[in-house]
């Protein structure tokens, strides 16, 4: 498929390529993972079941509490983490955690970013350029 | 982001290191949410519980208590959430030794910052609430959406480092519901029944968070038929807050922003309506049940109870004794008039416990599960239901009569 770029309100964190996870659905650390399995676990969520870990997870909208601000640093100093978070809309906590842990997140698109990046695609991120992107590098689907 | 004189100096690390990284984490933050400045705030509250904070979290706190004593305190007032567990309680919930030398060093740490162990998420009903207008750095879901649209006063979702970061320079990136025009509401929701329990205003909140969907978005009710008790809002504001990830509601008539609809209306401001009823209510807790007919331990917790919540819940219990674990959380605060009161002594006497100072899903909730064999719980709290099932819990919703009803009988639930 051609190689699509999809720019970002805002980002931080550094530039990487992944794999993508996606769903239309919510991200909160406290209310969807188990973070010691690195699985998500809340059985409505439309990725339970499944591994995050070295992901780029592609998702709705930050939700739930404040814990994510903490979680993250935790999650991360074990390596049971995503590589990168890429959403529609993120709540201050999600910024909050980003920046304590040095993670790297994207948010806020023209078009909705779950509907935009297949599963399993592999993307670049690039949160330090001028104007923050995603850009599919190679997917299955057409 | 514009800085003043002196969030420039604490920016050059002439207030210390720990004002330094304070202020650089506020910036990013602030830098990423489109703040101009900062806003001076008079209240800081933390949300550290060591399952969130885990070992990392801990050790970073370590470091910060660390540094020398004039480098370390915060500048205003500073308390902190619920913590990870009672420690008079720890062995009976089957907490681990690790989780409890945890919390011990994570207090330690906190205590050399200068910040006061008030362990509550209801410190707007027991310890200092705010004045409309004031802006804080409020670090709860529940606090938060209470203090802004009960209170009226201006507060973000601040996390534990933000918070913390709060504390020790005093102000707070200027973005979200510090400003004005973020206030107005962006939805509108009427309601055309009442709740009555407080489960039912969880409930109610649930499907309002649902609708509202985002942190951005200001729900108005309206068709309200009775002014919400304090217990009721929060219960209603910390379910919406936990569906919805909302930090801000107004109710025609009621909340002081909005005492005629058009104050958080703008003329000819098209928003999306919706209408909820008693059917919507009964979905949602029902959605719930999911089968469930027996529970294994039931809890009253998230928000912690009031003292008017502990004297219901000793009521209910007088003169019968519960054969499932039952646990009433509530805040230390709460907990010395409920001793005092012989509350504590008459939901003890029926075979419940108090537990002070922590909150059910911030304490190790799946470990406790695991360890002591529960699946299915019973809650009046639409919040919990919302979280445990990520924890591995089967949470079903109910009133707390009919809590305490499947708690003195052996977990059956009354049909």
């Amino acid at each position: 498929m051609s190689e699509r770029i999809l720019y970002a309100a805002a980002g931080m964190g550094q530039k990487l390529q992944g794999d993508a996870l996606v769903a239309k659905d919510g991200f909160s650390a406290r209310y969807d993972l188990d973070r010691l399995r690195g699985i998500f676990s809340r059985p409505q969520h439309k990725l339970a079941g499944q591994s995050y870990v070295g992901k780029v997870l592609v998702l709705d909208a930050a939700k739930g509490g404040v814990a994510t601000a903490w979680m993250l640093y935790e999650m991360k100093s074990r390596g049971i983490v995503p590589a990168a978070l890429v959403l529609n809309a993120v709540n201050p906590i999600m910024v909050q955690g980003a920046a304590f842990a040095g993670f790297t997140m994207l948010s806020g698109f023209a078009v909705d970013i779950t509907a935009a990046i297949p599963n399993d695609a592999t993307v670049d991120i690039d949160p330090t350029a001028e104007r923050p992107f995603i850009r599919i590098v190679a997917s299955s689907s057409p | 982001m514009r800085l003043t004189e002196e969030e420039k100096a604490m920016r050059a690390g002439e207030l210390g290191p720990a004002v330094q990284w304070a202020i650089n984490h506020q910036i990013k933050v602030g830098s990423y949410l489109g703040a101009a400045d900062f806003v001076p705030v008079v209240q800081a509250h933390i949300m550290a519980d060591t399952e969130s904070l885990g070992e990392a979290g801990v050790q970073w706190l370590e470091r910060m208590a660390g540094l020398p004593a004039k480098q370390r305190q915060v500048r205003i007032p500073t308390i902190t959430d619920p913590r990870g567990t009672d420690f008079a309680a720890a062995a009976r919930l089957k907490q681990q030794r690790w989780m409890v030398d945890l919390e011990r060093r994570a207090i330690a740490a906190f205590e050399a910052l200068g910040i006061l162990m008030t362990d509550t998420c209801i410190n707007y009903q027991t310890i200092m609430p705010p004045v409309r207008g004031e802006h804080c750095a409020y670090g709860d879901t529940g606090v938060v959406i209470y203090s802004n649209s009960v209170c009226g006063a201006r507060s973000n979702f601040e996390g534990g480092p933000s918070a913390l970061s709060a504390g020790l320079t005093g102000r707070t990136p200027r973005y979200g519901y510090h400003l004005d025009e973020r206030r107005k509401a962006t939805l509108l929701v009427e309601t055309t029944y009442t709740p009555r329990e407080l489960n039912e205003w969880g409930a109610l909140g649930g499907i309002v968070g649902r609708l509202a969907g985002d942190y951005w978005q200001v729900p108005a009710i309206t068709g309200l038929a009775r002014i919400p008790t304090s217990d009721e809002m929060k219960h209603f504001g910390a379910a919406l807050a936990s569906y919805g990830s909302v930090a801000l509601f107004h109710m025609e008539g009621i909340t002081p922003e909005a005492q005629r609809l058009s104050d958080v209306m703008p003329s000819g401001a098209s928003v999306p309506k919706h209408k909820v009823g008693e059917n919507d209510l009964r979905a949602f807790i029902d959605a719930y049940s999911n089968g469930i007919d027996k529970v294994d331990v039931v809890v009253f917790s998230a928000p912690q109870l009031s003292l008017v919540e502990m004297r219901d819940v000793a009521e209910l219990l007088n003169g019968r004794t519960v054969n499932i674990p039952l646990f009433a959380v509530t805040s230390p605060q709460v907990k010395a008039d409920a001793d005092r009161m012989g509350l504590t002594a008459r939901i003890e006497k029926a075979g419940g416990s108090v537990l002070s100072g922590m909150c059910f899903y911030q304490s190790y909730a799946r470990e406790m599960a695991e360890a002591n064999g529960w699946s299915a719980l019973a809650t009046n709290s639409a919040k919990i239901t919302n979280i445990l099932g990520g924890y591995g819990y089967r949470p079903i919703l109910m009133s707390m009569e009919r809590c305490i009803d499947a708690a003195c009988a052996s977990g059956k639930i009354a049909s």
